[in-house]
């Protein structure tokens, strides 16, 4: 038997393979919720509290129930009535006095009060989209409205009108992580202590695919299908089943087909999921709900918003002794699906950042406000902490006289102290800070920046230079751990590998892909381990009836959980095969060797190929029947031992305009440790989307509640600045493989690095062109203005 | 109150009843099914609704269905050859890795297809402006901005986009 050159060599790890994704999206082809349209599928509208904080005192349906098309106008109260819960947080947070964090229902329907401008109060069903908006206007609602609680940082202890009564003092939790004691010594030993308070702005995560769903119910077999744009369709299938409606699991079907960006976004369950099956059930018919732009600005969960005080305490030469940092964060008006855990575990946990900091200390309150709730948007927490950490060794370098990269490399955890334990409860597996850092230095010539500085000065320009060196926790694990700080689901992943008779390869995977590529790398790694060309192997995702169960797609895991579920289903085909060919080949399994999709005896040129093995599993003539059952799927799941950390470095140069305001990025570099890299072209393409939600949070993207109101002002793409593409710049990428230990594929993660690293790294330069200490987010032309004449008029004053 | 709008789509003429308050997006989307142009936003920023009237790129969200009579319309499903060959440009967005989750793709291929019409010669910054109104919140529009380069050269020089 010949044996070939492998074929999937060029398209195998590490190979940049062009997307086998692309041609549908760049066809139109590709198949988003709101482009399917069910048999006699009806529309449903939802009517939406114009107030921010109101007491619902009577809603009279009667004449939009009797509107041309309207088959149903649905309440809150119809619903409770029917036995609809609340949406469920899949995370506890205890508060440092043990109790349990506040909870209180987040019914898919308001009932009694509305407690954010766009809360859901009824839901109108017609025969077109038209029909059922002309009706929603016909709902009589009587609100008797009540004082909004708005700002984050006011908050906690209002009195009057709390959000939720459950909550009088509008605090959900108020936690605390690390070591106080330890802390409050190394401060007082300090030579020093920067300080500084800083507000991480809230966020609209805006994926360019506003959120769907279709309902559907069969009353002859009674089963439910929905269709949903979301990140991880089992686990929405898990919640609508086990909380929100009560369903019997097995007649559940949850599909998300191509979904437009998610960005953390959709990986929740929304009222809306729940709002389309109930009235599918009730009427019979496909009910479909598509959010229009400023539905999403008013429902989508938010990002970010964190009020902070943050102190670093350092010894003579700038060497770290302690962090401690005091954060409120706004969890808006009910818990979101894994909001609480954002600010914790998510946050807390990563202060350590690239350092050797010996002490942290952190407290955390969470506080509801009459807004949109907050979750996980791209980064979640770890961009939070970043942003804090690296602003203030900007400030303590600036006020000890130190160079900032210099400051940064003595106090780098080094890669023999790996692993690392750091004093917030994480395990760093691997890493290689100062070479990230160094070689970022050198792309960007650190040490031409005077020259280029005293250049931009020259045509009346202010030109600055920023760091950040960030480091993330991706594939959120073990289980058993995460569990034992809160978690209320598993955090592993599933994949089966199935080999058709033919010898082509379908892989079912929990995890989702909503831009990431997955068809692409999972295949590539499929095609390498098997020898199977990429064209023979399919990657199936985003559909329960299809795929194992599994976790879905967030936190940068996809790769570093699902994928390494997929080597273990790998691993047991090939063991599984190796038997057979053993038997095919009359040799012991033992001195059976397996590579590039051949199996053989060693030392022999006895072999057989893998889809020939496929072959004689399913057609099993010649085959130890005795032994072995026939078929060739195997079937894994897999949960990690550890998280993977991510970590690189970002240098980026603006340049400041003084008089108008006007921030330009001139150049912007990131080295970053992915550990291995599968795709290198998906990779930095990861990168690039990331690092201008960075920038996009730090110089122009800010969603702004009014104080009083508590009506959204930016509400629209026309008064929320996304980042166009003559707003940012290109960007030059490296990437540094120090393989994670911890996962065989030493895969870490990269889908949030340029995001977590990306606002710090801005904001850096932006103060250093200013030559001030600190500014918040974003540095917007009018904030810098602003910031530039006071910094002018401070003097004057003072005189 | 219904009206008849007849127009050509992808070559074809189409003769369809619109509501008069209709925009072209839903008719293309809902009526013809072309769901290839995608709606991501409710103020006419996002761009993801782009396709070619009279061969200018227009946000089809923009128009009434009844402003579309007598027009020559193309969308992205029309916009590769017969056979599936990829255009130019559509090529060069794959070649680049100019999209991720593929919902701004649409537009932005049809936006820079235009381009070649305007100024085939554009440099990063012109790209970068004739782009402004089409967002993309995966790719950091950086991979875009080398396929828009890529295509339209490529678009310049057929013959050779053939010999490849």
């Amino acid at each position: 038997m010949t044996v070939l050159q492998n074929p999937a060599k060029s398209t195998g790890i590490g190979a940049p393979v062009k997307r086998v994704e692309d041609y549908r999206f760049l066809t139109g082809r590709g198949r988003y919720t709101d482009d399917m349209n069910k048999q006699g599928q009806l529309y449903a509208y939802i009517l939406r509290s114009p107030h921010a904080h109101a007491r619902i005192l009577s809603i009279d349906t009667t004449e939009a129930e009797q509107a041309p098309g309207v088959h149903a106008v649905i309440t809150g109260a119809e619903m409770k009535a029917a036995g609809i819960g609340s949406l469920p947080c899949g995370w506890l947070i205890k508060s440092r006095d043990g109790m349990a964090m506040k909870e209180p229902p987040h019914l898919p329907l308001a009932v009694d009060k509305v407690r954010y401008v766009g809360d859901q109060v009824a839901v109108v069903v017609a025969e077109t989209l038209n029909q059922a908006k002309d009706a929603a206007e016909l709902i009589a609602v009587d609100y008797d409205e009540l004082p909004a609680t708005v700002a984050t940082g006011t908050a906690a202890g209002a009195t009057g009108a709390p959000v939720h009564d459950e909550a009088p003092d509008n605090v959900c939790y108020d936690w605390e992580w690390g070591d106080k004691a330890k802390t409050d010594e190394a401060f007082a030993r300090a030579a020093h202590v920067a300080r500084l308070d800083l507000i991480n702005n809230r966020l609209v995560p805006n994926a360019m695919e506003p959120r769907a769903a279709i309902g559907e119910y069969d009353r002859g077999s009674e089963e439910y299908t929905l269709t949903t744009t979301s990140q991880n369709p089992q686990l929405i299938r898990l919640l609508l089943c086990g909380f929100t409606m009560g369903l019997p699991e097995h007649k559940v079907r949850v599909v998300a087909p191509d979904v437009g960006g998610g960005f953390g976004s959709k990986i929740y369950h929304y009222a809306e999921e729940v709002i389309v099956v109930f009235a599918a059930r009730k009427l019979g018919r496909p009910v479909k709900w598509t959010a229009e732009r400023g539905e999403s600005f008013q429902s989508d969960a938010h990002g970010r918003d964190h009020v902070t005080h943050v102190e670093l305490a350092l010894d003579e030469q700038g060497i770290f002794l302690g962090l401690r940092v005091n954060t409120i964060a706004n969890m808006g008006a009910y818990l979101s699906t894994f909001s609480s855990c954002i600010p914790t575990i998510l946050y807390a946990t990563l202060l350590s950042g690239q350092y050797k900091t010996p002490a942290i200390y952190a407290e955390v309150k969470a506080v509801f406000t009459n807004t949109v709730p907050v979750d996980a948007y791209r980064g979640a927490g770890r961009p939070e902490a970043c942003y804090l950490i690296e602003r203030i060794v900007d400030v303590a370098a600036r006020e000890m006289g130190i160079d900032r990269a210099e400051l940064r490399s003595r106090n780098f955890i080094t890669p023999d102290m790996m692993p690392y334990d750091t004093p917030v409860g994480l395990q760093y597996d691997s890493g290689d800070f100062q070479r990230n850092l160094v070689d970022a230095l050198e792309m960007i010539d650190y040490a031409g920046f005077p020259a280029r500085r005293a250049e931009s000065a020259a045509r009346g320009k202010l030109r600055g230079i920023g760091f950040a060196s960030y480091i993330e926790a991706c594939g959120i694990a073990p289980s058993n751990v995460a569990g034992a700080l809160g978690a209320r689901a598993g955090l592993y992943d599933s994949a089966e590998v199935r080999f058709h008779p033919t010898g082509s390869v379908s892989v079912m995977v929990g995890v989702h892909s909503h831009g990431q590529g997955h068809e692409t790398t999972f295949a590539q790694i499929v095609s390498e381990r098997l020898g199977v060309p990429m064209d023979k192997v399919e990657i199936v995702h985003g559909d329960s009836a299809r795929t194992p169960f599994g976790m879905g797609t967030y936190g940068s895991r996809s790769l570093a959980v699902g994928g390494m579920a997929m080597m273990k289903a790998i691993d047991k085909v090939i063991a599984k095969s190796k038997k057979i060919a053993a038997h095919l080949l009359e040799a012991s399994a033992d001195d059976i060797e397996f590579a590039d999709g051949t199996f053989r005896v060693a030392g022999t040129d006895k072999t057989i190929g893998i889809a020939e093995i496929a072959g004689a599993a399913y057609v099993p003539h010649n085959y130890p029947l005795d032994e072995l059952e026939p078929g060739l799927d195997e079937q894994a799941f897999y949960d990690p031992k550890n998280f993977t950390f991510p970590n690189g470095t970002q240098i980026c140069e603006v340049e400041v305009d003084p008089e108008t305001g006007v921030t330009k990025i001139l150049r912007f570099v990131a080295v970053d440790d992915f550990g291995r890299v599968i795709n290198p072209m998906i990779v930095e393409g990861q990168v690039h989307g990331g690092l201008v939600q960075g920038i996009g949070q730090a110089l122009l993207e800010n969603c702004v509640y009014d104080e009083d109101s508590g009506q959204l002002l930016t509400g629209s793409f026309m008064d929320y600045a996304m980042p166009r593409a003559d707003d940012v710049p290109s960007f030059e990428v490296k990437t540094n493989e120090v393989l994670c230990t911890t996962n065989a594929l030493g895969v870490k993660g990269c889908g949030e690095a340029g995001t977590i690293g990306g606002a710090a790294c801005v904001m850096n330069a932006v103060c250093d062109a200013l030559d001030i200490a600190h500014m918040d987010m974003p540095a917007s032309p009018e904030r810098v203005w602003r910031t530039l004449r006071d910094k002018q008029a401070a003097p004057l004053a003072a005189e | 109150m219904a009206l008849s709008v007849s127009m050509t789509v992808n070559g074809k003429p189409v003769t369809v009843a619109v509501e008069a308050n209709a925009l072209l997006a839903d008719v293309l989307r809902q009526t013809l099914g072309l769901t290839g142009t995608h709606v991501g936003c409710d103020t006419s920023q996002c761009g993801a609704c782009t396709v070619h009237v009279n061969g200018r790129s227009v946000k089809s969200c923009t128009l009434l269905a009844a402003q579309a009579e007598g027009a020559e319309i193309t969308t992205i499903e029309g916009l590769a050859a017969a056979d599936g060959t990829l255009h130019p440009m559509q090529a060069a967005f794959k070649e680049h890795h100019g999209l991720q989750c593929g919902f701004c793709t649409p537009g932005m291929v049809m936006s820079a297809a235009d381009l070649a019409r305007v100024n085939p010669a554009a440099d990063e910054d012109e790209i970068r402006e004739w782009l402004e109104g089409n967002m993309c919140r995966c790719t950091g529009y950086h991979n875009i901005v080398k396929a828009v380069k890529t295509g339209l050269a490529t678009m310049q020089s057929p013959a050779q986009h053939a010999a490849e």
